[in-house]
């Protein structure tokens, strides 16, 4: 069984590269049985929209 | 080329822009600094490089990109610049496991959900929290995760462009996200949640 560690490294391995099907598998099973790592999910990807975002805020206000 | 004639006025009229596109990717002004002044001498240096471009600022601000990984390259290989916590190669992040009990539980700190996350992104307060957050990362950190997250390379790019391992970059990222994610509760979700 994946630990909350490994699952919250897989998480973020998993927004910069596809996973191996094993880990993925994996991941699934914990994010489904732990609330804390699908939060922590849910705000990795929350992190992205915002850092885009951010970006954009940021040379709409340069124009 | 004499249609797109270049000189030093015309570039000066760039020059606060610029300025300003590289302290906000680079967050040091003296390295911005740099940037922008590479970046005036190259288009001074390659002005029929302009021709096909739509407008002079696309075309600077293009080149500034170049100029803004090349000042990135050379600051990540700047001892002054490594925090100790980066020292460590490939997948030695110790100061993680501290966020994990000995069982590989999140302790005390560990995620909470977040009410209407998309709604403070139409917060003004929101951003100021959000950028001092991104200030608290160590900067490697932060320049691996504006790479990443901001302008979109993928890793591979970043590896290259930083000299880095690839198992580097990927906990330099992901150390990025549990930091921003932890302060961003701390200041913001989880002072909302008091508030209620």
């Amino acid at each position: 069984m994946m630990k909350c560690n490994e699952a919250a490294r897989a998480i973020s391995d998993g927004l910069d590269r596809k996973l191996n099907l094993v880990t993925r598998m994996q991941l699934r099973m914990h994010l489904f049985i732990c609330h804390y790592c699908s939060d922590f999910f849910t705000q990795s990807r929350f992190l992205r929209q915002a850092a885009k975002q951010d970006a954009a805020r940021k040379s709409a206000t340069e124009e | 080329m004499n249609d797109a004639a270049l000189d030093d006025r015309i570039l000066a009229e760039h020059r606060d822009y610029l300025l300003r596109y590289a302290i906000y990717r680079l967050r040091d002004e003296d390295l911005a600094e740099e940037a922008v002044q590479d970046t005036l001498l190259a288009a001074l240096q390659a002005k029929g490089g302009f021709a096909a471009q739509s407008s002079i600022k696309t075309w600077l601000t293009g080149i500034l990109k170049h100029k803004i990984v090349d000042a990135q390259r050379r600051a990540c290989r700047d001892p002054l610049l490594l925090d100790s916590r980066e020292d460590e190669e490939g997948d030695a992040a110790g100061d993680l496991d501290s966020l994990f009990d000995k069982n590989g539980h999140w302790g005390s700190d560990g995620p909470r959900p977040w009410a209407n996350p998309e709604a403070a992104l139409e917060q003004g307060d929101f951003w100021r929290v959000y950028e001092m957050c991104t200030e608290r990362l160590p900067k490697r950190t932060a320049m691996v995760f504006a790479m990443r997250e901001s302008l979109g390379y993928d890793i591979e790019e970043i590896c290259q462009n930083l000299d880095i391992t690839a198992t580097n970059c990927s906990v330099l990222l992901y150390r990025a996200r549990l930091g921003l994610r932890h302060c961003l509760e701390k200041n913001w979700f989880g002072m909302e949640a008091q508030g209620e």
